[in-house]
């Protein structure tokens, strides 16, 4: 798959504070890729860097195979995580304004605007002032004027704070039709549950410094430790305690967190390489009737706590 | 259409459009000639104030002295006596009484005026002159000097002034060419004053809005800047074309309507009403209208244009760059002297070293450095001004003015990493070397 955007040992300092140390990241065309890390991480910066808002001191990044320039920025929309627009505009006005600062025609301009604001259903904004609608309101104003120019390139930095759950499922969706129709998309967000289920690519920033990225698979694949959760019915606690202690002497085994009708025992059990799903199932066969067994895939929260405590 | 056009465009309505804007578009000329016509009419009021003057001349020798004008009556009640003058004057509410002593040459005080309040500067000089020219006269008769002879004697002199080629001006050309000068500088003045308070609030308002980083990752900072300062000019221009048009015809209808003469508001004071004397004088106003035929027009015109525009910019721009660094208003007001400074210091310098040495050092350099020039050069302008100087300082304006708007465009793009803190000259300086 070709790569849409390299971004090859960046760096930027502002005075004395290291913002970005030498981060490379590759995003793949027609992926969507989560940038990952907590507050103060570096991410915006990055953003801001793609964006040519601010120029890196070191390193260089490739938009298509090109170094940025210019006319760069009309392949790229961006929702930054400041959301604002001009607050006594039209939003029609508004929007158009936008557009056509990003190179659309007028007349393209007009007709794309009515279109998305029909697909929103929100039609009816096109007089308002943007100082009228609410928060979620102009989120959606927001989001129109970034995808309005079909960039190539999208990137959304906290993507869906302030959207309520059914706009934040709506915007999802639009944003998915984007990809399929050809987008890339860059997610950027400290809340890394909330992206984890659309990105096939992700990068974790953590202090300025890019801790891991990849496919999203192989790195869980990689930080999958034979775990599973499980969950057994016993006869009494004694039977249970002597079906934990034979667990315990073989692998690490912590209290089960997970929700069932029953009154089933749960457990945890990580095996690592010391065993088979196939070989724990016999154990607890043994013990009692096997309610639940599953595995527990890693999630990246779970991956970038590991990734960070490995680090230290 | 271009980026430019587009921000152009969109911050002259923004800026048209805006409530404020319209109000004060439509009210300022009303409220302008409000006030003329209200001063006017007072005014009117005040010279329909006839006072009456007791007048106690022990000498006998001034009664011809005092004659009655439009506004003053004298009342001669030297027969009376002093005490008996005083009570009239005090019975009959009359607005005082000047007594004369017997000897008033030698007398130590010789003229006394008694009245409830202290009169004006004029009226004391003018009382004062009548009788020391009487005074003056009968002592030139006892020394057996005629009057007459005395006056044929007296001579004036005129200087004429003559350049190497031939041309000719006088005394009063300097005045009106200074006039010319200082009212543009004073025009110019208001124009930045007013004007570029909003370029620097339209910079302001894409941090207000939030809207800075969508803007700033599709235009250049230059764009954005230009397009703020001509827009805004546009908007400025717009309005202070209405201002005069609907101020004139207002002016216009208002005193047709109500018959008040709105010039009469100037001449409330004794220097104004000295003005009026002159102006009322047809050959002092042939020699005003024939130095203004004189005057290098079309240079005046086109120069007129160029500073005030290319001054406009410049000051236009150095607030969009102080806009670019704070995040809002409160923020502005420790960058205001370094802006107000310069304009004052070419006011200053305009009325008196130009004034006193057209081509003087002083009145060459600073219209040549750029933040003053617009005022000082344009002072400069009907003295005649070397093309070499002109070209300098209309190239050294130009220059300043684009790299102002770049700076501010610099400022602005740094500006955005600093969400929140209070700029200091210091950070400026560094954020350059970004």
């Amino acid at each position: 798959m070709n790569s849409l955007l390299v971004a090859d040992t960046v760096s930027k300092t502002f005075g004395d504070f290291t913002a970005l140390n030498n981060v490379s990241i590759t995003v793949p065309e027609g992926s969507i890729f989560g940038l990952l890390g907590p507050n103060g991480a570096g991410k915006t910066t990055l953003i801001r860097i793609i964006n040519q808002i601010t120029m890196p001191d070191t390193g260089r990044v490739l938009l298509g195979g090109e170094p940025l320039q210019q006319h760069h920025i009309r392949d790229i929309g961006y929702m930054p995580e400041e959301r604002g627009l001009y607050k006594s505009m039209k939003v029609g006005e508004q929007v158009l304004y936008l557009a056509q600062l990003k190179g659309l025609s007028k007349a393209d301009a007009k007709k794309r605007a009515k279109h998305w604001f029909e697909k929103l259903e929100i039609g009816d904004w096109w007089d308002k002032k943007i100082q009228e609608l609410s928060k979620g309101q102009a989120q959606k104003i927001q989001f129109v004027v970034t995808v309005m120019h079909q960039p190539k390139l999208l990137i959304f930095d906290e993507p869906f704070s302030g959207f309520d759950p059914i706009n934040a499922n709506l915007i999802k969706d639009e944003i998915l039709q984007l990809r399929d129709e050809g987008a890339t998309v860059i997610f950027s967000t400290h809340r890394m549950e909330s992206v984890e289920e659309l990105c096939d690519h992700i990068a974790l920033i953590n202090k300025s410094h890019k801790i891991l990225d990849g496919e999203v698979n192989s790195i869980k694949r990689a930080y999958q430790n034979n775990t599973f959760d499980v969950g057994v019915q016993v006869v009494d606690d004694t039977a249970f305690a002597k079906a934990e202690q034979e667990l315990k002497a073989a692998f690490k085994v912590t209290p089960g967190h997970f929700k069932t009708l029953g009154n089933e025992r749960k457990l945890r059990v990580e095996m690592g390489d010391k065993s088979t799903p196939n070989e724990l199932l016999t154990t607890l066969k043994n013990h009692g009737q096997v309610t639940h067994f599953m595995e527990v895939i890693p999630s990246v929260n779970d991956i970038f706590i590991q990734t960070v405590s490995q680090n230290k | 259409m271009s980026i430019l056009t587009l921000i152009i465009k969109r911050e002259y309505i923004a800026r048209v459009r805006n409530k404020s804007f319209l109000i004060m578009t439509f009210l300022s000329p009303l409220i302008l000639v409000g006030m003329v016509l209200l001063i006017s009419y007072l005014t009117q009021l005040n010279s329909e104030d006839k006072r009456t003057i007791v007048l106690v001349d022990d000498s006998g020798k001034f009664e011809t002295v005092f004659f009655n004008t439009d506004q003053t009556t004298y009342l001669n009640l030297s027969d009376q006596g002093l005490e008996a003058g005083k009570e009239v004057a005090k019975e009959e509410g009359y607005y005082g009484l000047i007594h004369i002593d017997s000897n008033p040459a030698t007398a130590e005080s010789a003229v006394t005026f008694y009245g409830n309040e202290t009169p004006s500067f004029g009226f004391v000089g003018d009382i004062e002159k009548r009788i020391e020219k009487k005074i003056t006269d009968e002592n030139l008769i006892a020394r057996g000097i005629d009057l007459n002879t005395l006056e044929t004697a007296k001579s004036s002199i005129d200087l004429q002034i003559e350049n190497f080629s031939g041309e000719t001006s006088s005394k009063m050309s300097n005045w009106v060419k200074a006039g010319f000068g200082g009212a543009a500088g004073y025009l110019l003045m208001m124009f930045i004053i007013i004007y570029g308070n909003m370029v620097m609030r339209s910079v302001i308002e894409e941090k207000t809005n939030r809207i800075i980083e969508v803007i700033i990752s599709s235009v250049k900072p230059f764009q954005l800047m230009m397009g703020k300062i001509l827009g805004t000019t546009l908007a400025g221009i717009t309005q202070f074309s209405i201002w005069v048009l609907v101020g004139g015809i207002l002016l216009v209808v208002l005193t047709t309507v109500f018959g008040i003469d709105p010039s009469s508001a100037t001449a409330a004071s004794p220097a104004a009403s000295q003005a009026q004397q002159i102006a009322q004088d047809p050959g002092m106003v042939i020699e005003i209208l024939q130095e203004i035929q004189k005057l290098p027009l079309l240079q005046l015109v086109v120069g007129f244009f160029i500073y005030f525009i290319g001054g406009y910019f410049l000051y236009s721009s150095i607030y969009a760059a102080i806009g670019a660094a704070v995040d809002n208003e409160t923020d502005t007001q420790q960058f205001m002297l370094p802006i107000i400074m310069p304009l004052m210091l070419g006011i200053y310098v305009g009325f008196f070293a130009v004034i006193d040495n057209p081509h003087g050092t002083v009145a060459t350099v600073f219209s040549i450095i750029p933040l003053t020039s617009p005022i000082v050069m344009l002072m400069r302008i009907p003295f005649e001004v070397p093309v070499w100087q002109l070209a300098l300082s209309i190239t050294l304006l130009v220059a300043s003015f684009v790299f102002t708007v770049w700076f501010g465009s610099k400022i602005y793009r740094v500006g955005i990493l600093m969400y929140g803190k209070k700029p200091t000259y210091k950070d400026l300086i560094k954020w350059l070397k970004y």
